[in-house]
């Protein structure tokens, strides 16, 4: 099974992932694909139980200020050495200034948890069989990285003056 | 040179831990094979034909003789005694045990060093001209702004699974090119406006391997503030935009010609619009403190030698080195050594354990401790009194670092090759060596001049071949080893490609190709002309027609 964490604790996945467009919308809870959200927004404009998930190649220009009131948006890694994902999800969370749920989905290692963190995820459901207890050591791997991202807002060069 | 802080220090032992517990769980089974490919790719591991091959990061090819010692010592405790200068100024090691990594870069991290993404589709080593400093005709010192770059690539959390791997050059000689620069993922050229303020040219997507593109020219004058967060949306762009769906098409050199230019500036620009002026800009006091690193050491007031000169009209051997192998130095009495990894019968830019304790001495005896590695594989000491060249001479020949041949054919650039590199489809070394048991008539070199004669053993060209006055590319034709040959290149500032001749030799065949177009030259030459400048006023018709005439 796949199980949800986010830095510090083992989490339950209340959200049903629905990766095509041909499934049962109605029922709840659902993390659905970015662009049938966005195409459909009628659909959807009622319900507080609705999430969507972009893939590598989405085009975030077209979400500008419709994400903030979105409770959880996924990012499909699907595969862990594909990095698109780290590049939308610091457009989601510093850009967009998104303050919700950003979840890692699709091929989610511990290797690349804390990359992941510094880019602004702040869940991650790990892959097939991973140990959430494990998981949760791989987030403090450099204690005081060179660069800003979405967790640490400034250079080293500026944190250490 | 950049001394490391606490906080640099901190994340090279870090880099340590992390990759020990990495390989750890590879071996317990937990991190499948293709799990910890990249993983160990990042700290410069690729598993080759016989054994792990580990590269070591010189950042901007500089070094202090503590540091080449402890090479000398991995070289010695986990290798086979000999180490290799790659084209990224890095240094390799070709047998060691995938179970002693940790252990070795354990060991670089004790004198500062790394292999933080030496390999693997991410930020490489930065490079620069391999007399930054010491060279006249310099602008400024580019080292302070590669250090800078080296800290912001190091780990940086949103770059390390590009498409492909990407590499940055920096160069601020306002005449000379030493670094190739503009066939890298970005060139950074340090100039001055009309009002004197420091900038860089910014030039994105060149590069060598199956599709050899220089540079295009993408920002004319990016102040030197801006350096970082325009670094963040170039590399931005190219994360999402970039294929990967083929890796040949995956460099950022392909998204710019699919591109074109001029949308790929917009695309760049809009991105750097929100984070320019941000908190990513560079600030005086952290250029003034990298910049503190590199201040010049303490050079004494010296006229021009007298004895160099008695030196230089008594002694033809010391004299031909002098001329090839020493280079003008900014300040009076002193030069700059190169010490060439090119000798008759060694790999090209291969050196030994008992070598590299040797370089050693010697930098800390000559050269104020330091040492530096060049793309053309050699070894460079910076800061030599002229007085001292004729004693140092001497030890380099008895060394064997003496060979006469800076710059000229068989100064060459090589990759390993089929001896050791499992992507090549051919060898390279051997072909290096019969080139240079042929040509080893040292008037003869002297008399060809300067000819850049690069080799590799595939089309990722490692070895540099298309920009080559000659190049030279192994290629496989069913199971069988053949040379393909290509003139005209050229990794100067004003860089070219070199041109394909026809069809490909057998590796026999090599030597006679290369004396057929040397004596098309030879012939074609009007006095003082370089071989490139023969070969680009004659036109290649006629070296293509001589090289095949008589070669079977």
């Amino acid at each position: 099974m796949q199980n949800l964490i986010n830095q510090e604790v083992e989490l339950t996945n209340s959200w049903a992932l629905i990766q095509d467009d041909s499934a049962d919308f109605s029922q709840q809870n659902i993390m659905i694909p970015a662009m049938y959200w966005l195409e459909n927004q009628e659909l959807f404009s009622d319900r507080t139980d609705v999430s969507i998930w972009f893939s590598g190649d989405a085009d975030l220009s077209l979400f500008k200020g419709k994400l903030t009131n979105i409770p959880v948006i996924g990012i499909n890694f699907p595969a862990f050495a594909d990095g698109r994902g780290y590049s939308l999800a610091r457009l989601i969370s510093e850009r967009e200034d998104y303050k919700g749920e950003l979840r890692a989905i699709g091929d989610v290692l511990i290797d690349q948890l804390y990359f992941m963190k510094r880019c602004g995820f702040t869940t991650y459901l790990l892959k097939e069989g991973l140990s959430p207890k494990k998981a949760i050591n791989y987030f403090e791997t450099f204690n005081a990285p060179y660069q800003l991202a979405a967790d640490i807002k400034e250079p080293l060069f500026r944190r250490k003056s | 040179m950049y001394i490391y802080d606490s906080y640099d220090q901190s994340i090279v032992d870090e880099r340590v831990a992390q990759f020990k517990d990495q390989t750890d769980r590879y071996f317990s089974g937990e991190l499948t094979e293709e799990q910890f490919l990249p993983l160990r790719l990042q700290n410069g591991l690729y598993v080759q034909r016989y054994a792990p091959m580990l590269r070591v990061a010189v950042p901007y090819g500089l070094l202090s003789s503590t540091q080449v010692r402890k090479l000398a010592h991995i070289a010695r405790t986990y290798d086979k005694g000999y180490a290799h200068v790659t084209t990224r100024t890095n240094f390799q090691f070709n047998w060691p045990e995938l179970k002693d990594v940790p252990e070795i870069l354990k060991e670089l991290a004790s004198v500062q060093m790394h292999a933080i993404q030496t390999s693997g589709n991410c930020i490489r080593n930065t490079t620069t001209d391999q007399f930054a400093g010491v060279t006249s005709g310099e602008l400024i010192d580019p080292r302070p702004y590669c250090e800078i770059i080296r800290q912001w690539s190091t780990v940086h959390p949103e770059f390390a699974f590009l498409p492909r791997k990407f590499k940055i050059a920096v160069n601020s000689h306002t005449t000379d090119d030493r670094a190739a620069t503009l066939l890298h993922d970005v060139a950074l050229k340090i100039v001055k406006n009309e009002a004197g303020e420091t900038g860089y040219e910014v030039y994105v997507g060149g590069g060598l391997g199956r599709t050899p593109i220089i540079a295009s020219l993408v920002e004319d004058f990016l102040p030197e503030k801006h350096l970082l967060t325009y670094l963040d949306a170039v590399l931005r762009v190219y994360n999402l935009n970039g294929r990967r769906d083929n890796k040949y098409k995956a460099r950022i050199k392909i998204l710019v010609k699919a591109l074109g230019v001029e949308a790929f500036r917009e695309l760049v620009r809009t991105e750097w619009s929100n984070l320019k002026d941000g908190p990513g800009t560079i600030t005086q006091e952290e250029l003034d403190r990298v910049k503190g690193h590199f201040t010049e050491p303490a050079y004494e007031k010296l006229e021009s030698s007298k004895d160099l000169e008695l030196q230089l009209s008594e002694n033809k051997a010391f004299s031909n080195w002098y001329n090839r192998n020493v280079s003008e130095h900014k300040i009076a009495g002193y030069a700059i050594a190169t010490l060439t990894l090119k000798k008759l019968g060694t790999p090209p830019g291969d050196i030994t354990d008992n070598q590299l304790d040797a370089t050693a001495d010697l930098a800390d005896k000559y050269s104020f401790g330091e040492i530096r590695s060049t793309h053309e594989q050699n070894l460079v000491l910076a800061d030599v009194k002229q007085d001292d060249l004729f004693e140092l001479w001497k030890e380099a020949k008895a060394l064997g670092f003496s060979t006469p041949n800076l710059g000229l054919l068989t100064d060459m650039i090589c990759c390993p090759g089929g001896d050791f590199c499992a992507l090549a489809n051919a060898k390279s070394i051997p072909v290096a060596e019969a080139l240079q048991a042929k040509f080893d008539n040292l008037d003869y070199l002297h008399d060809l001049g300067e000819i850049d004669l690069n080799i590799s053993g595939c089309m990722n060209a490692c070895g540099h071949h298309h920009i080559g006055h000659i190049g030279i590319l192994g290629v496989d034709k069913k199971g069988e080893e053949f040379y393909q040959v290509s003139l005209g290149g050229d990794a100067g500032p004003k860089a070219s490609l070199g041109k394909i001749l026809g069809p490909s030799f057998a590796r026999d065949q090599m030597p006679n190709v290369i004396e057929n177009i040397l004596n098309t030259y030879v012939d074609q030459r009007i006095d003082g002309e370089r071989f490139l400048d023969t070969y680009r006023r004659a036109g290649h018709a006629i070296f293509k027609e001589r090289a095949y005439a008589k070669s079977n």
